[in-house]
């Protein structure tokens, strides 16, 4: 048997479309026995002609206020053919409770009232028609009987239909002038439109059809989890698209290992040595690659591009506005990315249809956001490969947005979008090496700055071109109106890491030697500068720095004339994981800058 | 035979569901109440799992079930080798007396789940409705957060799309967590044909009557039918229009029967 052909009915509040649904059960004959009666009963309860929504908005509340709430779903057989057809609540409030229901869909039929014509949510539902991919689309003008089966009032709201439609890009199969509450042209066809001659609404629905996941499409699994069954590892996901075989060697990603399929795993499941796009398998592999939930699996050939910056076209649905610089959690199916908001694009009320503020982007708006994340993801677009382009954002504990990536930035020209006509690719050419974004991190008196000038001196002396930041020439201009409050020493941090990006950009290896002892503020810095971004630990322990102290500061700081001295009164974070820690207890400045030479030297290796 | 589709789609789902809820939910349990449905779901997260259920699997006892319903218990407990364990239901004169009294039976298994999650401590249990039942079940999310009180806040579920669910709630609140939400009452069935499934023979005609729905005793009442065999059974829904719960006396207590049972926590 075939799978049932899901159907989102959409619109404004009261068009119609529970009406719609209902009256549609009742002409297919699909409705339980007594259910008529039930309504009936129901109706006459609470004082009005019989309403067909019932059927749907069984919540109390629903047939209170005679609005749909949640969405619900009802199937029904038409001619050997399933329909699961999915009820959208219109009302501008339960716009989430529509995108719950609608992204199910295969196709989509937009109810609008005739009397009222277009409204707030249908325009609204249209968009996110389009940003669910919902291309199937049927329009049915409803209430016909409230004007009377007026041919020109029809033509007019078909027009207008039309335009909304084709602004984003949709075309309807078919326009249909209904009156659900009376059942006009739902399955029979009307006597009282002679002037149609179009399908009606279930012979619209007869022509569209399922719409599968992509088997021909390139390989996407990602990774739910990884189970241990006797010897083997078992990465278990369902495929997205594509197909997997046995044997085939497919590359697991953002990591980048290749693997052979050792096995496709089901439980009692004829045994089969391929799997498709659907299907919820295991697989395991020849060799002992490390696999967890949120990898990526696709073949060599056809593998997503890794990046860290990518723009999306978001629905936005939370009152609270994206801010650019907060963070929001993207989730990829099992897949989920920490990333910062560095931009917002354009931003479209799509009630308006009016352009609105990226500063104040209203509840409901669809926009351009630009996301970049702390690392590399497999991505998708829009265009190459719909499913796996889709992204849910959170914030916190909270669903604030949903959309789908457009387009996968380039490293360099995102950083620091600009209208340069010098590329930064030239830049190095000239200089002979690459940039980098060289972060000394450290307790005071570690030998951050000294090493940092010895570091300049050298590189400076073998060709490359390279500049210190440290605190004696950026607090003496740029940052002369910071203190050292936590706030202050935040944003000294801020800015020196966004002059630190801007002289990578322009080439320059930037040498950059902060205490920075907070985790929180080197990941901005690390956000701003991208993959340029190069943490070194001078981890010289806290006894060796006080007994050097050669500003005095620590005698100071335990005298208790400084406050939160790092190290002394104020914690300092040592980096989890830096590319590179030097500890100089005990060794010469030469040494140490031998050891960083060689680091920094194969860091800024031409490609 | 090749194979059918819109089973192979609808079970891909639900092991999919699943595996989400056993990674991103813990502690985890799966309620089976011994009927056909959430005999299926204990059979897909067999599949999901590789053959061995991971997590308890609670039977919400009322000591009202049908005799035959104990014994298939048992029976499959022990084939599968589950870890089944057995909460007790408070009496019925424990629960909300303005209940209509049919409503007042499925009332304890309410306050059973809720000792449950209160002794046991579960962020999360896995339940086998189906948007087809029942009117309100159809606007169940698949991932349902629920309150202290187990209540089900029904104006404010979470958005849900594009299979991202809400795993992360409150401390002190629960997921309910519902794999079968989308088949109907005949894919279980011809699931069921499939995958031959055992299932508690109740469900077939014995003298002009089977169960349709397995509740207690006293508050289930079987529904004249001949079908003795699952396909008899398929072939009959295919033609009636009898609703599935018609013979769930509970349902039709009032109009807002089931609406307050499930607002206050019933499955
Ligand atoms: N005259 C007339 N009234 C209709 C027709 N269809 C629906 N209505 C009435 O329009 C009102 C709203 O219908 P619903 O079906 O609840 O509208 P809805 O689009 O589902 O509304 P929400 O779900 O709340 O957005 C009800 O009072 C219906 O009786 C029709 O064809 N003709
Ligand atoms: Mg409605």
């Amino acid at each position: 048997m075939d799978r049932s052909l899901r159907v989102a009915v959409l619109g404004h509040v009261d068009h119609g479309k529970s009406t719609t649904i209902g009256r549609l059960l009742h002409d297919t004959d699909s409705l339980p026995t007594g259910k008529l009666e039930e309504l009936e009963a129901i109706s006459k309860r609470r004082g009005v002609p019989l309403e067909w929504s019932f059927v749907l908005d069984a919540l109390q509340a629903e047939r209170d206020q005679a609005v749909t709430i949640d969405t619900t779903r009802v199937w029904f057989t038409w001619k050997d053919r399933r329909y699961a057809i999915i009820d959208a609540p219109g009302h501008r409030e339960f716009v989430r409770n529509m995108l719950s229901g609608a992204s199910e869909a295969d196709a989509a039929v937009l109810v609008v009232d005739a009397i009222e014509g277009i409204g707030e949510q249908t325009r609204r539902h249209a968009h996110l028609a389009r940003l669910l991919g919902l291309r199937q689309l049927a329009v049915a003008i409803n209430k016909l009987d409230a004007i009377g089966f007026d041919r020109a009032g029809f033509d007019r709201l078909a027009e207008d239909a039309r335009a909304l439609l084709a602004g984003l890009g949709l075309e309807a199969r078919a326009t249909i002038p209904v009156s659900a509450r009376d059942g006009d042209n739902l399955v029979h066809r009307s006597a009282r439109t002679p002037w149609y001659d179009g399908p009606t609404l279930i012979e619209a629905l007869d022509a569209f059809e399922n719409l599968d996941m992509p088997a021909e499409s390139p390989l996407r699994l990602r990774v739910q989890d990884v189970y241990r069954i006797d010897d083997r590892r078992i990465a278990v996901g369902r495929i997205e698209s594509g197909r997997v075989a046995v044997g085939d060697t497919v590359v697991l990603l953002p990591s980048g290992a290749n693997a052979t399929v050792r096995s496709i795993d089901r439980w009692n499941a004829p045994v089969a040595e391929v799997a498709i796009a659907g299907e919820s398998i295991g697989l395991s592999f020849h060799e002992p690659v490390f696999v967890d939930r949120g990898d990526t699996i696709a073949h060599p050939e056809g593998a997503p591009p890794l990046d860290y910056a990518f723009r999306a076209v978001v629905f936005w649905l939370s009152e609270a506005p994206p801010v650019v610089g907060e963070y929001l959690v993207a989730q990829f199916g099992p897949t989920s990315a920490r990333v910062r908001v560095a931009g917002i694009g354009r931003a479209l009320d799509t009630s308006s249809l009016a352009d609105v503020a990226t500063g104040a982007v209203p509840q409901y708006a669809m926009l351009e956001l630009d996301l970049r994340g702390r690392v590399q993801l497999p991505l998708d677009t829009q265009a190459s490969l719909p499913a796996t382009s889709r992204l849910v954002l959170m914030r916190e504990t909270d669903v604030v947005g949903g959309g789908f990536v457009e387009s996968v930035a380039t490293r360099a020209t995102n950083l620091h979008p600009s209208g340069h006509l010098v590329t930064r690719a030239e830049r190095e050419a000239v200089h002979g090496h690459r940039a980098a974004v060289l972060w000394m991190t450290g307790l005071s008196g570690a030998g951050k700055s000294t090493l940092a000038m010895a570091l300049e001196r050298r590189l400076f002396g073998s060709g490359y071109n390279a500049f210190v930041l440290d605190g004696d020439n950026i607090r003496a201009g740029l940052n002369r109106d910071l203190g050292f409050a936590p706030a202050d020493r935040s944003e000294n941090l801020r800015r020196v890491a966004e002059v630190a990006a801007l002289l990578a950009e322009a080439g320059t290896i930037a040498i950059v030697a902060f205490i920075s002892p907070m985790e929180a503020d080197r990941e901005l810095a690390r956000q701003a500068c991208g993959s340029d971004f190069k943490e070194i630990y001078i981890s010289t322990d806290v006894e060796t720095c006080e007994a050097r102290d050669t500003k005095g500061l620590y005698a100071r700081a335990r005298a208790g004339e400084i406050a939160d001295f790092t190290g002394v009164s104020a914690p300092y974070e040592a980096p989890g994981s830096p590319d590179i820690a030097i500890q100089t207890r005990g060794r010469s400045v030469d040494e140490c800058v031998d050891e960083l030479l060689t680091f920094v030297k194969q860091a800024v290796a031409p490609h | 035979m090749p194979r059918d589709a819109d089973l192979d789609e609808l079970e891909a789902r639900s092991i999919y569901i699943l595996r989400e809820a056993r990674r991103c939910v813990a502690p985890l349990a799966m309620l089976w109440s011994i009927g056909k449905d959430s005999t299926a779901l204990l059979w897909l997260a067999r599949k999901a799992f590789f053959g061995a259920v991971p997590f308890p699997v609670v039977q919400l006892d009322t000591e009202m079930e049908l005799p035959e319903v104990y014994q298939f218990r048992d029976d499959i407990a022990k084939a599968w080798d589950l870890d089944l364990r057995v909460e007790m239901c408070p009496p019925e004169a424990s629960v909300d007396q303005t209940l209509p009294p049919a409503s007042r039976a499925a009332a304890r298994k309410t306050e059973g789940l809720k000792n449950l999650i209160g002794h046991a401590g579960y962020k999360g249990v896995l339940v086998g409705i189906r948007r087809d039942e029942q009117a309100t079940r159809a606007k169940e999310r698949v991932f349902s957060p629920r309150s202290f009180g187990s209540d089900w806040d029904v104006r404010n579920q979470p958005s849900e799309f594009w299979n991202h669910y809400t795993t992360d709630v409150p401390e002190g609140t629960h997921l309910r967590i519902h794999p079968l939400l989308h088949w109907t009452e005949v894919d279980i069935w011809r699931y069921h044909e499939r995958e031959n499934i055992p299932f508690c023979d109740l469900y077939f005609a014995r003298e002009g009557k089977r169960y349709r729905s397995l509740g207690e005793k006293n508050i289930t009442v079987p529904i004249e039918s001949n079908a003795s065999t699952i396909a008899e059974i398929i072939a009959e829904l295919e033609t009636t229009r009898e609703p599935e719960r018609a013979g769930r006396v509970m349902d039709h207590d009032s109009e807002d029967s089931f609406e307050r049972l499930r607002t206050a926590g019933y499955m």
